[in-house]
């Protein structure tokens, strides 16, 4: 897939006022804002399938707003929510309704870039039909192991049961490449010494250069979103902690605050302060590893080495910290399960300003290695227009000129009452996301120690009880990117609807715009530069 | 590059001396839960219907913790009004329970193993810490440990994660390539019971339903010690720990 260019249209900035202005003068009565099953969110409801497409292409080329998912529910009708975010401004959800024997709606991928992933997985998953999208079946289920015909996501499938599968013995990939003397050179989905993690890719080449690189996910497919269904709150929160558990505390923390937000829970001033710390030193941790994974990806095995450390010795921090190293264990909705002293905080701020100082250390040195820089500058570059096209999320957006930090954007746990810097690139190729990774992690910990050093005392969890039937979002800037998770409850608290906005799923559909006509060796570097986690794509 | 390796040296040798020393440093595992003498039978159940996958078993006043479907949600330990005991041991390989598998490879492979990983749907925790192992810090191939890119040059088949079904495939095919002598290794809880994601049309609930495992390392994720320890057991070169210690028995 090619980024057509931008229609012409003239791009404005809207607020939410505005923009609902805006959208009832153009589409009138078909869209309209709704307050049914909002809480908390703007929504409006699309009265008419057909001016889907009209309305996307208002929403992303016209108001500049990014395309941040597709949810779909099967109630007594389809419920079909696309989330889009207004700059600056917050989220907007436009839900079409349709009756559940109709099963095929207007695709929006034309004009929404973002959106192709979505519908297709929506495709796979619930067997709904996307009118006009030009590539859909074989996506989260491999069609080498499923049937087609399966939808697992519909209601009245039972994740639990004994089931049948019927594979399709002739399964080839679909090559895109058709020059003469072209040939696809699969990767995956167990390479690196297995320490990568199940991706399989089809390079795509003609000898040297590589001309298309399309990733073919789903391997670590586990059925979350399924087998979360039915669960009480804080079973799913296990769930919501361990799909991804590089990022544990970001998915967990934005699946707590898509349960305070649904029951109206008040999560104390403490508790607030200390997700913050936790999120930033998860954060840290992370860019350390990425920084390790750019590092290993150039063979420069000495700042591998210093890398891998910073990192290690953060895990360690964060155990001695909080009892493990990948903080599992302390969200719960209403705050967080167990307090910290000062004397532990002060250590984890000695950890933190170690690993911080070294990470500067690092850096220096690697900006004056040239046979380093080589390998990354120029390599993998992502356009602004692409970036935005394709919504990428998180520092691999930033690097490339975007504004797309929720903490910044949409600020929640109280992120509005710290000082800190976004950084952001205008290059896009992969020095440019190295840089951003560095600086980021400098801001991780100014943010740790200012969200310590204003604690005050008090209680870090409010009672939660689960007393009605409602349905919110939650959202993070997760390390990877911004992720948002909306969950619908029944009155006692179980979960009927849970759905994952993964920032990797974005990154992933967009990793194609970096690898195209590249070097074969510069592979892995454009992969590592990229941070992605499959795990956190295929849920 | 000279001056990279200059800069190498100036930061001395940190790797642990693990097996020959225990490593104590802190933050290397988050420890693990212990059967705990109660009170009364009825702190004992508390604990037992606490617990958000049903890895404590009340029996009397005695709770008993099954390490094999423990997750490490910690809602046993902190916040909890009586807390089990827990200690900052890392050495939990152990046999499969019920089964009479020898997790050790014969004696030539002592001080050269190599071994092949598989990421079967893990989350990315345990993989990340079968990555660590290869950090200044850990240093595996101090003690003749290699990672292997091939499953024709590998003797230990590491599985992390429960065996999502689109990985079924994939992993059976990688044990078939590997020449015998062989054994499989189960790192996590996810792939020994199938941890949080269970058994369901998506996942085979742990490596166990998939192919003969000869060794299980539990733990959410287990840290690198502990998967180093489950390596130098394959390798002959550590003592499994007993079988009752992973149901939290006699401890």
């Amino acid at each position: 897939m090619t980024v057509t260019p931008s229609p012409a249209v003239n791009p404005q900035r809207y607020d939410i006022g505005s923009l609902t202005a805006a959208i009832e003068r153009r589409f009138g009565p078909a869209v309209a804002p709704s307050l049914e099953d909002s809480n908390g969110d703007i929504c409006f409801a699309v009265r008419q399938p057909d001016v889907l497409s009209a309305l996307s292409h208002f929403l992303f080329w016209e108001a500049r707003c990014a395309f941040g998912g597709l949810i779909v529910e099967e109630r007594d009708q389809w419920n079909l929510r696309y989330v889009f975010r207004i700059p600056r401004s917050g989220w907007a959800h436009f839900i079409l309704r349709v009756p559940l024997e109709m099963r095929s709606v207007p695709s929006i991928s034309a004009q929404v870039h973002a959106a192709d992933w979505y519908e297709r997985e929506a495709e796979d998953l619930f067997g709904l039909d996307f009118e006009g999208h030009p590539r859909l079946g074989d996506f989260v289920l491999h069609d080498q192991v499923w049937q087609e015909t399966l939808a697992p996501m519909r209601k009245e499938f039972d994740p639990r049961a004994n089931f049948k599968k019927r594979p399709r013995k002739d399964w080839r990939p679909t090559l895109v490449v058709q020059d003469p003397g072209s040939f696809a050179m699969p990767v995956g989905p167990v390479y690196e010494g297995g320490v990568g993690e199940s991706v399989h890719f089809l390079l795509e080449t003609v000898g040297e250069d590589v001309i298309r690189a399309l990733p073919r996910l789903f391997y670590n497919y586990r059925a979350v979103e399924k087998i979360a269904e039915g669960m009480p709150v804080c079973d799913a929160l296990l769930l919501a902690e361990r799909f991804s558990a590089t990022s544990a505390f970001a998915h967990s923390l934005a699946f707590c605050q898509a349960v305070e937000r649904a029951l109206h829970v008040e999560v104390p001033p403490r508790a607030l302060r200390l997700r913050v710390a936790l999120a930033e030193l998860e954060r840290l941790r992370r860019h350390a590893g990425t920084v390790a994974g750019i590092c290993k990806s150039t063979a420069l095995s000495v700042s591998e080495a210093h890398a891998s450390i910073i990192e290690e010795k953060l895990l360690r921090a964060s155990c001695q910290f909080a009892g493990h190293r990948y903080l599992f264990g302390l969200n719960r909705p209403g705050g967080l399960r167990r307090d910290f002293d000062a004397a532990a905080c002060a250590e984890l701020l000695g950890a933190v300003d170690r690993a911080s100082a070294e990470l500067r250390e690092l850096e220096e040195r690697l900006r004056y290695s040239s046979s380093f820089l080589d390998r990354l500058e120029d390599v993998g570059v992502v356009s602004r227009e692409s970036a935005r096209d394709l919504d990428l999320a998180g520092p691999v957006g930033r690097a490339s000129g975007l504004r797309n930090d929720l903490r910044q954007t949409c600020p929640y746990s109280g992120y509005e009452a710290y000082r800190f810097e976004v950084p952001r690139e205008q290059e896009g190729d992969g020095y440019a996301r190295l840089r951003v990774l560095f600086a980021e992690a400098q801001e991780s910990a100014r943010l740790i120690h200012q969200a310590i050093e204003s604690l005050d005392p008090g209680e870090v969890g409010a009672e939660f009880k689960p007393t009605r039937a409602a349905a919110a979002s939650g959202w993070v800037e997760a390390p990877i990117g911004a992720a948002l998770h909306w969950v619908r409850l029944d009155r006692e608290g179980r979960v009927e609807r849970y759905r994952i906005l993964s920032p990797s799923f974005r990154n992933w559909l967009g990793l194609h715009v970096a690898v195209e006509e590249f070097a074969f060796q510069d592979f892995p570097i454009i992969l590592a530069t990229f941070g992605l986690s499959a795990t956190e794509c295929d849920r | 590059m000279g001056l990279w390796f200059w800069h190498g040296l100036r930061k001395g040798i940190q790797s642990t001396r693990y097996p020959r020393v225990m490593e104590s440093a802190p933050g290397i595992t988050p420890g693990r839960p212990l059967a705990t003498e109660f009170a009364s039978a009825e702190e004992a159940s508390w604990a037992a219907a606490n617990c958000p996958v049903g890895a404590i078993h009340a029996n009397g006043r005695r709770a008993i913790v099954d390490l094999r479907t423990c997750v490490w949600c910690e809602r046993c330990h902190f916040g909890a009004p009586n807390p089990l005991s827990w200690d900052t041991s890392y050495e939990w390989a152990g046999t499969p329970a019920g089964r009479s598998a020898n997790p050790r490879m014969p004696a030539a492979f002592g001080r050269s193993l190599h071994v092949m990983v598989v990421d079967a749907g893990d989350c990315g925790a345990c993989l990340h810490e079968v990555k660590q192992l290869n950090n200044p810090l850990y240093n595996m191939h101090r003690l003749g440990i290699f990672l292997t890119a091939t499953p024709r040059a590998a003797d230990i088949l590491l599985v992390v994660g429960p065996v999502a079904e689109n990985m079924r495939g994939p992993l059976l095919k990688t044990y078939e390539a590997m020449p015998d002598p062989k054994r499989v290794i189960a790192a996590g809880t996810c792939a020994i019971t199938g941890g949080v994601f269970g058994r369901s049309f998506m996942s085979a609930g742990g490596v166990g339903a998939v192919l003969p495992v000869d060794l299980e390392i539990p733990g959410d994720p287990p840290p690198p010690l502990a998967i180093l320890h489950g390596l130098l057991v394959a390798a002959g070169r550590r003592s499994p720990s007993p079988a009752q210690e992973l149901v939290g028995e006699g401890v």
